[in-house]
């Protein structure tokens, strides 16, 4: 059987093998809850009250997937059409649900296909399940306790991240994560993740997600919380220190946005965007300061009003156009870094 | 400091004393990301101009570095030495790093993907550099910088996450590209000519670099080097766009659409510029 437990307790020491094989040694979240839950289990009655489903979510590198209940794999309703995706279907769907196997069943030649066949089943049963109410409610359970992880983007300040696959159908693709705050996708930080398919979380899951639970999801707009810019925000009439955040869209994130973005700078001077090397990506980030900003753009992708003069990021813009008379620029002057008190020193051993 | 510590022990014999302290420190686990700073550089004493105020016990603290220091001093002072040793060599390695041979030697680095690669999917395993936010030392840990999505992430690993940030400096990665303008990354496609290749690290990099010089030139397909463009780079770059059911989600989707016209608006602005000054 596969939910013998001396094979469970193997499995853990095979991850961490992989692990350092990959060199970078990345044990981010590590598996021990898994393993005690898994001692629990097992040292009580041995073997039979341990479910598949729950041993294989219990299985290093299984941690983003929830237990899917067994009414819901056993309506059939919610199967509908993966009969024909999976291979040895009747054995998979035994294996899930722990039916005992018929003894006068074809008997298939090797038992880690039909594990592979139940895998599959599970995890695109587990795709379906995530998108309902229960499954949604087993997810955000796992969210709240960081079992997904944070995302790697500095100015995201580890904002939770959770799963998603770039396709739907199996086989493609591996898991990846998804952040809200800037709504793109991550490698997951550790390889044992590397075997799981993303079809198994599905495209959908993430932005169903955030769409639920807008409290979770930030707002697209950002206004950095300093220099009297309070007094302008109509959100700040409460008095407290951190003013209650609203974004007046009732069908968008209810969350303040982590805003900030990267600015490249060389001894303390912004690279200009005129330079070959200059910013080109700082669009990808941006967020407008207010929600107002967002429909200066019309449905094709293009500024409403001819030229927009709104703040965004045209200080740079204006702060070039004064320049221009000098002829190739490398570096605006601007924001000079005042911590910066080696600057002389530093141009004059370069080169 | 433990390390050295045992290490000391360990070894007791004379044969390991020839190795010198920037060899065993660049050896030493979780400082991957550093590079040798040549001898010459940190012997002129120009060089370390304004680090005697950063460092307590200076003069040890570059003889220990330099392997000049007296063996005959207390355990308990040579274990604060070294951790003053470390602070002057990071402080050092953020200047060098600056220069032409230590971006040279940092490229090296760079090209055998020493720093890890870029999380985002769509970046598509791009090589990392490492920056600093800070040139202060103490404040802020080191980030990794990707050329393709400009960006910064925290390092997989928590023993690079504690590494400090001062020790690279926040000019380090912009430098390397605007000598370097042939090595900024393409905004798309796979930095390798087959995906699946680039995993192998050493001699993949070569291939990698011809691969940028390709797709840079293929841009504006005139003159190589000095001359080639990237005012419009940002509309080849790939981004997620998040779907449910099928179908894009309202708001994100605004936001993208919002964000994308701020970029069609900086590469109009620079191809203006461009034809501007061409004329």
């Amino acid at each position: 059987m596969p939910r013998n437990p001396i094979q469970v307790d193997t499995l853990p020491a095979d991850a961490e093998l992989e692990e350092d094989e990959d060199g970078t040694g990345e044990g981010d979240e590590i598996m021990e809850e898994v393993d005690d839950q898994e001692d629990g289990y097992t040292s009580s009655t041995p073997t039979s009250t341990v479910t598949w489903i729950s041993w294989f979510c219990s299985l290093p590198g299984h941690e983003f997937f929830c237990e899917v209940t067994e009414d819901f794999i056993e309506d059939d309703f919610n199967l509908t059409g993966l009969n024909t995706i999976v291979p040895f279907w009747k054995e998979a769907m035994e294996m899930v649900l722990d039916v005992e196997p018929d003894e006068d069943a074809t008997k298939i030649p090797d038992v880690s296909i039909v594990e592979s066949s139940a895998e599959m089943l599970y995890g695109l049963v587990h795709q379906r399940y995530i998108l309902t109410r229960a499954g949604l409610q087993a997810m955000i359970d796992k969210y709240e306790n960081n079992t997904f992880g944070t995302c790697p983007r500095v100015y995201c300040r580890s904002m939770n991240v959770v799963p998603c696959g770039r396709s739907d159908t199996p086989g493609l693709d591996t898991v990846k994560l998804f952040c809200p705050n800037c709504n793109d996708i991550y490698v997951p930080p550790s390889s044992r993740f590397q075997g799981v398919d993303g079809a198994f979380f599905g495209t959908t899951f993430a932005h169903l997600f955030f769409q639920s639970y807008r409290e979770l999801a930030p707002a697209p707009f950002y206004k950095p919380m300093s220099s009297g810019s309070s007094s302008a925000s109509p959100k700040s009439s409460n008095g407290s220190s951190v003013p209650a955040f609203v974004n007046p869209n009732p069908h968008g994130g209810q969350k303040r946005a982590e805003g900030s973005v990267y600015v490249p700078k060389i001894y303390g001077f912004k690279v200009s965007e005129r330079a070959k090397s200059g910013p080109r990506m700082k669009w990808l980030r941006l967020r407008p300061e207010s929600p107002e900003e967002l429909d200066m753009v019309d449905w094709r992708g293009r500024w409403i009003n001819g030229d927009y003069d709104g703040e965004g990021d045209d200080d740079e813009e204006d702060e070039d156009r004064q320049m221009e008379d000098f002829g190739p620029v490398f570096f605006s002057v601007l924001n000079y870094d005042s911590h910066f008190s080696d600057t002389l020193v530093f141009l004059g051993c370069y080169r | 400091m433990l390390h050295r510590a045992v290490e000391e022990i360990s070894t007791g014999s004379d044969s390991d004393y020839s190795s010198s302290w920037i060899s065993w420190f660049l050896s030493s686990k979780g400082n991957e990301y550093f590079c040798e700073v040549d001898e010459d550089f940190i012997l002129d004493r120009f060089n370390l101009t304004g680090l005697n105020n950063e460092i307590v016990n200076y003069p040890q603290a570059l003889d220990l570095i330099t392997d000049n220091l007296d063996d005959d001093i207390q355990d308990d002072f040579r274990a604060s030495l070294d951790v003053q040793a470390r602070l002057l060599y990071g402080l050092i390695h953020a200047r060098w790093i600056v220069t032409t041979r230590g971006l040279a030697k940092m490229l090296e680095k760079y090209k055998r993907i020493e720093f890890g690669r870029c999380p985002r999917v769509l970046c598509q395993q791009q090589p990392l550099l490492p920056v600093g936010l800070t040139d202060v030392p103490y404040e802020k840990s080191v980030k990794l910088y990707c050329g393709r999505c400009e960006d910064i992430y925290s390092p997989k690993s928590s023993r690079h996450g504690s590494i400090d940030g001062a020790y690279f400096g926040t000019t380090f990665p912009h430098l390397l590209f605007l000598v370097y303008p042939t090595l900024i990354p393409p905004k798309t496609g796979p930095p390798t000519e087959g995906a699946a290749s680039s995993r192998e690290g050493v001699d993949s990099s070569g291939r990698r670099r011809r691969g940028v010089r390709e797709e840079v030139q293929e841009v504006v397909a005139s003159d190589g080097g000095e001359g080639v463009s990237t005012a419009s780079v940002a509309l080849k770059a790939d981004r997620y766009r998040p779907r449910i059911y099928g179908f894009q989600v309202s708001e994100i989707a605004k936001l993208q659409r919002w964000q994308e016209a701020v970029r069609d608006r900086q590469v109009a602005r620079l191809e203006a510029l461009e034809s501007r000054n061409e004329v």
